[in-house]
């Protein structure tokens, strides 16, 4: 299911150097074509169909169609995320609509402790940031 | 009209790009679960004055595996004993396996689990009743003693569609955004000038402006994942986009370490997973959570037979535990379809009109019934939506409803990664404790030398999938390795104080080596009218085809079913080493052609280790990921052991060798 971009919904990220699309994409697949001030997907058969990118599009102007090379057509599945749930709905190709909200974070966006006041010296045993004494096994081989 | 004998994309690449030089004490490559445990450990343990870089050549809020999420964590020891994942992995992975490294992630595992929890990942929990909870239901957390909700004995259920975003974040803060550098491609390690076998640094270029980067380091981690787009996939359209793994691992990790000389073990070892057909969704929630059974063409629940059971007593002992390893299930699916017997379903009707039935038995009435289902339907799609729109964008083109219908199964094609099901990977030491075996020999035997997961090359440490011979950790325990090899660095680091990396050559020499297919295309793209079809270069797109043609035909793809034999792989052999030296006269006219060439070059290597490895073990360990026709059964008594190459990149030769490997949780009872 390759994504693509509505052009008429699309403004460039309003000419910014770096596209909230192309930051995303793990696999490189979005440019930007300057002339247009439009993203497109530059390599829809090596799309793993992830959503990063529609996911993040300030505009919603990124939707994703099946694969033509085995999905029939008609379904449609699209996400609204916000920063504690997302809401997908699910079209089929025969009409029939299904919506599901599942949460996503528990925490506010920015609130993860990094714990970065610890800090810790023996380095000569196995015992990581924040852990209590180690075992080792027992139950051994003979 | 314009010719289309131009760069392709946005970015075109020049011929002399900026060289940018770099000096760090650590040089963290990749930004994926392992990668992160590592940029959240590492400063914890470093003096201030250490310096530090992460590179990942993509965004790290989502790179790597568990970029779109994933709806659970399959590692996650609790209340079971340690000793017990140890033996369920060496048994799922057919008795080859280091139980020291196995060991040793078991008892860091959880404190991971933990930090996500509190870094805001919803996990589900129990609630008094035994009912499921959503993760963001207050409920007492896992640290507070929590009940998660267990699909399998070690897997928990999360709401994980921001998974990576919450785990990327406090990793980002540890290290410092300023000592990340995200869209930049490492094409290959580089080996110190003067002291023998130990890491100096690592050449790579940015995916968004003509640079070229060149670091020298005293200490590296190479994490960049597992390989994807090594056989020929099933899909070869547009869908070939769609592979179960991520399609941007391209086998980096396995490919850098070879080529500096690191010691690889069990590259034989593929994972070939059974999956929804096409839209290779996840089998795992079905199958465990909610009891599904697969069913053949004839309707017959096969994997319960007596045939079955008869066929998997010839895989002694691990046909007979209690859960059949991975490779075996496949085994007996792939019987069934080879007798005709396809195809092969997932029973979702049955199983969740069961979950209903059982409910109405139990009394409850038709209006509590329809909330239940409801209930129930979203666990269902979620699992989906979580970690596979694809597989929910599939079944609504074909209008499937898993209430009313099953959906197909079948084995994908073969991935190479060492942190899921699989175990493919690099040789590492375990842990300087006393129970971890004391070997003689060189470090290619032994389990330990010091620094707990460092690579037989000095100074190089894996994570994650890069490690062998030590699958299941998947997401959480490679963020735990992750944080195991960060204080590694920092104390090799202390112990090699003195040491000061220099690079063999220049820096201007090896960014004309990386930018070598850019040249190459601006000097002949004018040989034809059209930029793809020239007579004096190759594409990297036409190249990664015939690379999954060769070995999907002569490599055991899905072409033979997964079969093939000594001729068949030497064939092999002989057309990578073709590819190998035409990938040489791969051409690229923009940035991210310019990556798709190196991906490749990695591809190339990566799968050749793979096939040399397969040469070498004269059975077939894995029935089911791949059979040997020469040799198509399991032998205990000569085969039970690791086997582990060894490229010298000065004599640039191979070497396989036979590895002994130790038990060390016991072996009576087995499982
Ligand atoms: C479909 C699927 C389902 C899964 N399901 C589960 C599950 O339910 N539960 C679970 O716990 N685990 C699951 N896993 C496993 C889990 O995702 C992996 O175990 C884990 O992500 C491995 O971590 P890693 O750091 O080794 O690799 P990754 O997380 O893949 O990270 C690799 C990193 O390397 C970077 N990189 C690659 N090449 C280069 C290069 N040349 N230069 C610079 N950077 C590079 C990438 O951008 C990325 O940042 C699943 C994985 C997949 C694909
Ligand atoms: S993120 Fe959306 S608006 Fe911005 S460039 Fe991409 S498609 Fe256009
Ligand atoms: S769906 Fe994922 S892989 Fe495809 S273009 Fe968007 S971000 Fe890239």
């Amino acid at each position: 299911m390759p994504s693509y971009v509505d052009p008429s919904k699309c403004d460039g990220c309003k000419g910014g150097d770096k596209t909230a699309c192309m930051y995303i994409c793990p696999n490189d697949l979005m440019v930007l074509n300057k002339d247009e001030m439009k993203a497109y997907n530059q390599e829809p058969d090596a799309c793993w169909e992830c959503y990063s990118c529609v996911k993040i599009c300030p505009q919603g102007a990124i939707a994703v169609r099946g694969y033509d090379d085995f999905v029939p057509m008609g379904g449609v599945v699209h996400p609204m995320r916000s920063s504690d749930s997302i809401m997908w709905t699910v079209k089929f190709r025969n009409g029939n609509m299904k919506r599901f909200k599942f949460p996503i974070r528990t925490t506010a966006e920015g609130a993860a402790n990094a714990y970065t006041d610890v800090t810790c010296d023996n380095l000569d045993d196995e015992k990581l940031a924040l852990e209590q004494d180690l075992p080792a096994p027992t139950m051994l081989a003979k | 009209m314009a010719l289309p004998n131009k760069p392709m994309g946005e970015l075109p690449a020049v011929a002399n790009p900026e060289v940018v030089e770099h000096d760090v004490d650590v040089l963290i490559i990749g930004g994926g679960m392992a990668a992160c445990g590592t940029a959240f450990e590492i400063k914890k343990w470093a003096p201030a004055d250490l310096k530090i870089k992460l590179v990942d050549k993509a965004a790290m809020e989502r790179s790597g595996a568990v970029a779109q999420g994933l709806s659970a964590i399959n590692t996650y020891i609790g209340e079971n004993k340690i000793e017990n994942y140890v033996k369920m992995v060496r048994n799922d992975l057919m008795g080859v396996v280091r139980e020291d490294l196995i060991y040793d992630l078991g008892r860091h595992v959880d404190e991971s689990v933990k930090l996500f929890e509190e870094w805001g990942l919803p996990i589900w929990k129990k609630d008094e009743q035994g009912e499921n909870l959503l993760g963001d239901k207050p409920a007492p957390t896992l640290r507070e003693g929590g009940t998660p909700v267990r699909t399998g004995k070690w897997q928990i259920m999360i709401n994980g569609e921001s998974y990576k975003c919450i785990v990327a974040e406090p990793a980002k803060t540890a290290l410092g955004e300023e000592n990340i550098m995200e869209r930049v491609f490492i094409v290959k390690l580089i080996l110190d000038k003067n002291k023998e076998n130990q890491i100096a640094g690592a050449v790579g270029f940015s995916t968004r402006e003509n640079k070229v980067h060149v670091f020298r380091c005293k200490t590296a981690l190479c994490a960049c994942g597992g390989a994807v787009n090594i056989f020929r996939p099933r899909s070869t359209g547009e869908g070939k986009g769609r592979a179960w793994y991520p399609v941007w691992n391209a086998g980096s990790t396995y490919t850098m370490c070879a080529q500096v000389g690191a010691t690889l073990t069990m590259m034989e070892n593929r994972f070939t997973p059974a999956r929804f057909k096409d839209g290779y969704g996840p089998v795992g929630a079905w199958f465990l959570l909610f009891k599904a059974k697969v069913q053949n063409g004839l309707g017959e629940f096969y994997a319960n037979s007596d045939a079955a059971a008869e066929e998997l007593a010839k895989y002694m002992p691990y046909g007979k535990s209690a859960v059949t390893p991975t490779c075996l299930r496949n085994h007996l699916l792939l019987n069934e379809l080879k007798a005709g017997r396809g195809p092969i379903y997932m029973a979702t009707d049955v199983a969740l009109n069961a979950f209903l039935d059982e409910r109405r038995e139990a009394g409850m009435d038709e209006k509590a019934v329809k909330k239940f289902w409801k209930h129930l339907e979203s666990e269902a799609w979620e699992d989906f939506l979580d970690m596979s729109v694809g597989q929910a964008g599939l079944w609504a083109g074909m209008n499937i409803e898993p209430e009313k219908v099953g959906s197909e199964i079948m084995p994908t094609e073969p991935y190479m990664l060492g942190s899921h099901s699989g175990c493919c990977g690099i040789w590492t030491s375990g842990p300087d404790e006393d129970w971890v075996p004391t070997v003689d020999g060189p470090r290619s035997h032994q389990y330990k030398w010091g620094y707990n997961r460092m690579t037989t090359v000095d100074g190089l440490f894996t994570a994650g999938d890069g490690v062998g011979a030590s699958g299941h950790k998947f997401s959480s325990g490679s963020h735990a390795e992750g944080r195991i090899v960060a204080k590694q660095m920092v104390k090799f680091c202390r112990d090699n104080a003195d040491f000061k990396p220099e690079l063999p050559k220049s820096a201007q020499e090896y960014a004309d080596e990386v930018y070598a297919p850019v040249k190459r295309y601006i000097e002949h793209v004018g040989a034809s009218t059209a930029a793809n079809v020239n007579p004096n270069y190759c594409k990297p797109s036409g190249l990664m085809m015939r690379l999954m043609k060769a070995t999907d035909e002569y490599g055991g793809g899905v072409a033979t079913y997964y079969m093939t034999s000594g001729k068949l792989l030497n064939i092999c052999l002989d057309l990578l080493r073709m590819l190998r030296e035409d990938a040489e006269l791969m051409a690229a006219g923009d940035l991210h052609e310019l990556m798709r060439a190196w991906e490749n070059y990695h591809r190339i290597w990566c799968v050749e280790t793979h096939i040399r490895h397969i040469e070498f073990r004269k059975e077939s360990r894995y029935p089911g990921f791949y059979y040997r026709s020469d040799y198509p059964n399991l032998d205990e008594e000569n085969w039970k052991a690791f086997v582990n190459s060894t490229f010298d990149p000065k004599a640039q030769e191979w070497k396989c060798e036979k590895v002994e490997c130790h038990n060390i949780v016991e072996t009576d009872p087995w499982v």
